[in-house]
């Protein structure tokens, strides 16, 4: 390319003076300026190769390469980030809401707690005793009266009863079981005998319209020769207490 | 003793001015580069043999350079840039050792 072929005449010039001599002619001035472009391009290359280094020199498809890992690898980061921030969330609502999550923890836990009857509860409600002189009141009566009682929208319930020593409660939950013997009926373990007051808080009306129905408990229990008498109250107090067990399966999910 | 003066500004100018390559000449200017610079032995050995001329080093400066950038440029729309300036260094690398060597025997005769 250069046009300079490798034969030579086996000449040899005074070197230094043939490098040194000085013409100036228009094409001394384009061989300078060649020269000097060249030193310009020489100094630029090597300095932006040292500024940028291997990026600005490499090709597209080691350019491509790069960034592919590039992006692979702020994925993970941004990955890991998104987890630490979650954790971060979930600590610092651990501890700096602390009071807040508190606060509302204990209203779900009382809320939950009249339904689970696991905390006294207030309100209208009804007061519905059935007397059995005849003892002929048995245990799916008192659960019928108390499904019918629960369909009207009973919110807390609790069955009271006369035992040997004094009258006992117990409070109704989800759970509780009725189970006839000889003399009454035990009601979550608890051996009751009549009269048996059920204490409910719901709407008044709606509870005491439940239990008069023709054909409902009101009739069944003057059929078995007892009766059943509802007074309605504004303010009641269901103060029976029911222990939750552990469960025996069902873990929270 | 003008050229030797002009590459020594043209590397003085570069490193003061310090200008950033253009993204679109950057795969451009090492090949150039070393094109030119081949050029430069070239012209050193010429010079050396007595048979110097300057207007073969201007066309023959402007021509490799041109030439070594439009080889790298097809190479790169063919799809074999790289493997085309590695190319275009190995054989100008070689002609830079040639011409080195000439020198070399011009100016210590051995």
């Amino acid at each position: 390319m250069t046009g300079y072929g490798p034969s030579s005449p086996p000449r040899r010039p005074s070197v230094w003076r043939a490098l040194v001599r000085l013409r100036a002619r228009r094409v001394d001035l384009l061989v300078a300026a060649l020269l000097a472009v060249l030193g310009f391009g020489l100094a630029v290359q090597v300095r932006s190769t040292q500024d940028e280094g291997l990026l600005a020199s490499a090709r597209q498809e080691d350019l491509v390469q790069i960034l592919d890992e590039l992006d692979n690898r702020s994925d993970r980061l941004r990955e890991e980030i998104a987890s630490l921030n979650r954790t971060q969330e979930e600590l610092s609502s651990g501890s700096g809401d602390a009071s807040t999550a508190l606060r509302e923890a204990r209203r779900r836990t009382q809320l939950l707690g009249v339904v689970a009857g696991t905390v006294p509860a207030t309100g209208p409600g009804i007061v519905a005793t059935l007397r059995d002189p005849e003892g002929g009141l048995s245990a799916s009566l008192l659960l019928d009266a108390m499904m019918e009682l629960r369909n009207a929208g009973a919110e807390a319930m609790q069955v009271e009863g006369s035992t040997d020593t004094g009258t006992r409660a117990v409070r109704v939950v989800a759970l509780t079981s009725f189970v006839d013997t000889e003399q009454g009926v035990v009601v979550d373990g608890t051996e009751l005998r009549a009269p048996y007051r059920f204490v409910v808080i719901g709407d008044t009306s709606t509870l005491a319209g439940a239990l008069a129905i023709p054909g409902g408990v009101q009739d069944t229990v003057e059929q078995a020769g007892g009766s059943v008498e509802v007074s309605r109250s504004s303010a009641l107090k269901v103060t029976a207490l029911h222990v939750p067990e552990r469960p025996r399966y069902a873990r929270p999910d | 003793m003008i050229p030797a003066i002009a590459l020594v500004l043209g590397v003085v100018l570069g490193l003061v001015l310090n200008p950033t390559v253009p993204t679109g000449l950057q795969p451009y200017l090492p090949i150039a580069v070393v094109a030119a610079l081949d050029a430069l032995f070239g012209a050193v050995r010429a010079q050396l043999d007595g048979i110097f001329d300057d207007r073969v080093f201007v066309v023959s400066f402007v021509s490799n350079v041109l030439v070594a950038a439009l080889v790298v440029f097809l190479g790169d729309q063919l799809g074999v840039g790289g493997q085309l300036s590695t190319g275009v260094v190995v054989v100008l690398g070689i002609r830079i050792f040639t011409n080195a060597a000439a020198i070399r025997r011009h100016l210590f005769h051995a």
